[in-house]
């Protein structure tokens, strides 16, 4: 499992880059999912989010879940070409697969990739 | 290229065939309305009346059904569907007869409906019945929109949670969630029975009610039902049962007399209708008196007394604080209501506390037979299903592997992965129509492929192996989404 | 009667395999108060018996077929099915199979109903439909739900015809109670020279659906294709509901731009019987896919190489979205979309095709000869299809007693849902009208006083 140690990560499995403002699924959460077909991002380029708010709404094969925003701030990009390929959430979860940005974030309930990755492990079946 | 095993009606269509054609026009002709209010093609398939009849028996021997042998599906109450249903509901006076026609014409649809209601009533304990939705989720819908209006009509607007036990179907938060409730999950108790110290703490004035399912979808009849209902009902909360379950309770206990406050019956389950491959089902549901007012419009009633020379005349009314109308006219009447009169008729109070007996009968032979090879996690005495792990120690074969490979042994599959509160869930429901031969038969299959999961595990991940298909792409069918077929390209357009 | 095949010998057997004395003794968690209610119902009858009630009851009943000639529509009608169509239904295969959810032994059902999609879409000639719903009125209702979801409850209006089938528009109203709505638009103050744009006005930024009958409930046609542009303008979606029979042969919803297009199927081989089951179709564009409520049969391979086909995109629905679902659908009308299938296939493009051009022809026919009776006329003068106003001397309700005891069903009286209309009725035509079953009504009607 991938857990780059550079990020940030909430306890439902999403990440936070402090550097660039960027949030998404971590691998872990893609894994569980497993293959993903369909994303629909809630919010558009300048509105505000706080941590916890439903950003995204993804759905795989067997599976749906909402995705909450690791941090809050104000949406600088969106990455609206995720809906025509969300498979990419499950190649590159960290890079390609990122879904918004915001602008002088401030993280929510985070955890470093090293604690992340024990809680992992606790609910790896 | 994938291979086609059976072409679509699309690709069977030749231009210029004929199937089945109407008599010429017995009436003056009138000109068509002007061109541009008219379709410039009908992109339709041109068959005769023989390839559509080889195309479809085609297609039917890629089903499996209940007439094809052991249909063990929990929580689905696969029971035979008795030949005779399907003779009453095609009879000619009920299948032409016209919705809105005066009541004074279809008395005898209005008394079926009538004496159903009472019948359905009598055997759930009930003070009220609609007979109009269409399906399970639809009573359920229709439930929930009940207790939302009692609690509305009582000006008690903060009522916004609904409690929903983990091992609740799906249909259950779904339902809640159409009239924005949020949804406050109860877990179960190591004995499978709701957990009366999570109830507690969960209850408080802003519950709408509690949506429960009894048995539950483990199979358990829960052990303190009576404290649940107490519980919620001390909070103010409504008690809403999910008859998913029903064919365990009949002539054995009445929802109505525990306190319950409303559920949905399905007659699909319960009373034979049969599935149809995904339905039309019909989900009649009951009320306890406090909410009779809200029941969904039009309701069968006697709107004139009868005596000695007049019949009664049988009609609708619309209660006083009616939710309103779940569907356009009045129910799944031919399809559901026929059949499962039909069949209630045939059983009378002590054919139909056999029909539960023997459910249970069944099931709990079944668990006694696989408890042995198979983890059961609730392991009591169950109502008319239980559930099974599917999985073994040191063994990577899941429950869809063995799923799959009951194919290969010509039994339909157990529910698998359901209730999610059981680890790779196989949750098998046999019912009262099948013989002590075929429970033998199904637990030795199941036991062998046990023992094949340690020999031979590949065998399980690859089966099943002897069916026309095997198993499918679903990601691909997810990703590229091919939804529907067209003409091959020598269709013509209309001139 | 009883269908449970186990002998006492094999009951007391597998009793003793249970471990428990008797079958009484397997219910102990049952509160012993409640337990073994007796019921008061009915002795149970044996098939004969049974098969002689059922008789007795549905011979109670005048039916359309033997003992009245019908002219009532409204939403149900009255269409000859080939004999076909109910052969196919009967197979057990069919009708005894649960969900397809184990696509190894489906693909029966599966395949069938991925055909009846197609049917649908070309019929449409929208992009996608669903597996069904369980008729007209909640179809229309899940409609709501889809922009509902659409617009993620940003906006809250609909926008609803008065020329909506009454009791659609009391579903819908149903269904939505708890959205917070607002619905507005159909006035029933029915004034036949309004055109349907006019309601045009109350479309804004706000609206998220806009819905529209075609034929409306008056049977007019109305070519539509302006008042989506205009409410696409507005950001609106707009919906349909359309008659399958009526499609045949005028121009697509589709082609207008509907972003929805739904209605009611039983004319497509289901019977009347008295009111359902029926099979609520549901077509759009693939844009909304993943909105849309009901299940969906796509096309794949099996491991085998084989073309086959499963239940797709479940994510969207209950058993695995639970509260966040557009809609708590659980079932289809699954054995009636096969019925609307084989319907559609043993017509096929001409049968299809004669049927409509003789409900319309039937229509146009009785509408010149009902004209020329004196009091009576129509009230609308828009092209219309298969069913027409008809304007009476009377009330609708006395006009209907009158005929009624003529043996003839007459129309709906519109009067119970349009205040304005008192003395109008809905006259439905269909195929199964003879020329004569037309000739007896003009007579009829000539002489009521």
């Amino acid at each position: 499992m991938n857990v780059p140690s550079n990020l940030k990560y909430t306890k439902s499995d999403e990440w936070f880059d402090p550097s660039s403002g960027a949030m998404g699924i971590t691998d872990f959460a893609q894994s569980q999912l497993s293959d993903i077909v369909f994303i629909e991002l809630l919010v558009e380029e300048g509105d505000e989010v706080t941590a916890g708010k439903a950003i995204a709404s993804v759905e795989s094969v067997k599976a749906s879940a909402e995705i909450y925003a690791s941090a809050a701030g104000k949406v600088s990009a969106v990455n609206k070409g995720l809906a025509d390929k969300p498979e990419t959430l499950n190649s590159d979860p960290f890079g390609e697969g990122w879904m918004i940005k915001v602008a002088g974030g401030v993280a929510g309930d985070v955890m470093d990739a090293a604690a992340y990755e024990k809680d992992c492990a606790g609910r790896a079946h | 290229m994938a291979t086609i095993v059976e072409p679509t009606i699309f690709e069977l269509s030749s231009p210029g065939r004929l199937g089945v054609t109407m008599p010429a026009s017995d009436v003056p002709t009138t000109a068509l309305p002007p061109k541009n209010l008219l379709r410039s093609e009908l992109p339709l398939p041109e068959l005769a009346e023989v390839d559509v009849v080889r195309h479809y028996t085609k297609l039917s021997k890629f089903n499996y059904g209940v007439d094809d042998g052991f249909y063990p599906l929990g929580s689905c109450t696969m029971k035979y569907n008795p030949k005779i249903n399907e003779d009453t509901c095609r009879l000619p006076g009920f299948l032409y007869t016209h919705p809105l026609q005066p009541i004074e014409t279809v008395q005898g649809n209005l008394v079926l409906m009538y004496e159903l209601q009472e019948w359905l009533k009598e055997i759930t304990g009930f003070e009220g019945m609609t007979l109009q939705p269409a399906a399970g989720a639809h009573g359920e819908f229709t439930g929930v929109l009940m207790m939302a209006a009692y609690h509305k009509s009582r000006g008690d607007a903060k009522r916004t949670k609904m409690l929903i036990p983990d091992a609740a179907h799906g249909t259950n938060p779904a339902s809640a969630g159409m009239l924005g409730f949020s949804v406050v999950t109860i877990p179960s108790d190591a004995r499978g029975n709701v957990d009366l110290k999570a109830l507690e703490a969960a209850c408080d004035d802003t519950v709408v009610g509690m949506m429960l399912t009894n048995p539950n979808t483990l199979g358990m009849f829960d052990e303190h039902i009576e404290e649940v209902i107490a519980l919620v009902h001390k909070c103010g909360g409504l008690m809403y049962g999910d008859g998913a379950n029903l064919n365990a309770l009949l002539g054995i206990v009445r929802p109505g007399d525990l306190g319950f406050d409303v559920m949905h019956i399905n007659l699909h389950k319960t009373f034979s209708v049969p599935h149809g491959g995904g339905g039309p089902g019909s989900g009649p549901v009951g009320v306890s008196e406090r909410l009779l007012d809200f029941l969904p419009s039009p309701l069968v009633d006697i709107i004139e007394d009868g005596d000695d020379e007049m019949e009664p005349l049988y009609g609708f009314v619309t209660p006083k604080k009616s939710i309103g109308r779940m569907k356009a006219f009045h129910g799944h009447f031919g399809g559901g209501l026929v059949r499962a009169y039909t069949y209630i008729s045939m059983h009378g109070p002590d054919g139909l506390k056999d029909i539960s007996q023997y459910a249970v009968l069944n099931a709990n032979y079944l668990q006694a037979k696989l408890r042995s090879t198979y983890t059961i996690p609730y392991d009591r005495i169950c109502m008319h299903e239980f559930v099974a792990e599917g999985q073994f120690a040191g063994s990577d074969v899941r429950a869809l592997d063995i799923a799959k490979r009951l194919m290969d042994y010509k039994f339909h599959p157990p529910t698998n992965y359901f209730p999610l509160i059981v680890h790779e869930a196989l949750m098998i429901e046999p019912t009262e129509t099948e013989n002590k031969d075929t429970l033998d038969r199904f637990a030795d299959a199941l036991i062998k492929i046990a023992e094949e999961a340690k020999t031979q595990p590949e065998l399980l991940h690859n089966a099943p192996l002897t069916t026309p298909f095997g198993r499918m792409d679903e990601v691909k069918a997810a990703r590229e989404l091919v939804l529907c077929c067209w003409l091959p390209e020598n269709y013509e357009t209309l001139t | 009667m009883t269908y449970i095949p186990i002998s006492p010998n094999e009951r007391d057997a597998m009793l003793k395999t249970v471990g428990v004395k008797s079958l009484d003794a397997l219910f102990d968690a049952v509160p012993q108060k409640h337990r073994f209610p007796e019921l008061d119902l009915p002795p149970a009858l044996t098939e004969m018996e049974a098969a002689s009630l059922l008789s007795e009851m549905a011979n109670t009943n005048e039916n359309v077929r033997e003992h009245l000639i019908s002219f009532l529509g409204a939403g149900a009608y009255n269409h000859y099915i080939p004999s076909v169509v109910d052969h196919i239904l009967r197979r057990g295969e069919f009708y005894t199979a649960y969900t397809p959810y184990q696509p190894e032994i489906s693909q029966g059902t599966l395949q069938a109903i991925f055909e009846y999609q197609s049917l649908m879409t070309n019929l449409t000639g929208m992009e996608v439909s669903n597996a069904s719903h369980y008729d007209g009125a909640t179809a229309t209702a899940e409609a709501v739900s889809l922009a509902f979801a659409q617009f993620r409850g940003k906006r809250k209006k609909v926008v609803m015809s008065p020329a909506v089938h009454p009791q659609y528009r009391e579903v819908v109203r149903t269904y939505t109670q708890g959205m917070g709505l607002e619905e507005v638009g159909d006035d029933v103050s029915i004034d036949p020279e309004v055109e349907p744009d006019a309601m045009m006005s109350l479309v804004d930024e706000n609206t998220m659906l806009v819905v529209v009958q075609y034929p409306d409930f008056f049977g007019r046609i109305y070519d539509y294709t302006k008042l989506v542009e205009d409410a696409h303008a507005k950001g609106s979606l707009v919906c349909i509901v359309a008659n399958p029979t009526a499609m045949v042969m005028l121009k697509t919803p589709a082609e207008m731009g509907a972003d929805v297009v739904v209605g009611e199927a039983q004319p497509f081989g289901i019977p009347l019987w008295y009111g359902g089951p029926y099979l609520g179709f549901f077509t759009t564009k693939k844009s909304y896919v993943h909105k849309m409520a009901g299940r969906l049969i796509g096309e794949t391979v099996d491991n085998r190489g084989q073309r086959s086909y499963v239940l797709t995109l479940t994510a969207r629905e209950q058993h695995i979205k639970r509260e966040r679902a557009t809609s708590n659908i659980c079932s289809n009308q699954g054995l009636l979309a096969l019925a609307a299938a084989v319907y559609m296939s043993t017509l096929g493009k001409t049968g299809l095709q004669q049927v409509a051009n003789l409900c319309y022809q039937k229509a146009h026919y009785a509408a010149t000869e009902l004209s020329k009776i004196d009091g009576f006329g129509l009230c609308f003068s828009d092209p219309f299809f298969h069913e027409f106003v008809l304007c009476c001397p009377k009330s609708g309700s006395e006009v209907n007693e009158y005929l009624l005891d003529h043996g003839i069903l007459g129309g709906y009286d519109l009067g119970k849902d349009y205040p304005s209309l008192e003395n109008h009725i809905l006259m439905a035509f269909t195929e199964m009208n003879s020329k004569q079953e037309i000739d007896t009504l003009v007579e009829v009607l000539k002489e009521m006083e």
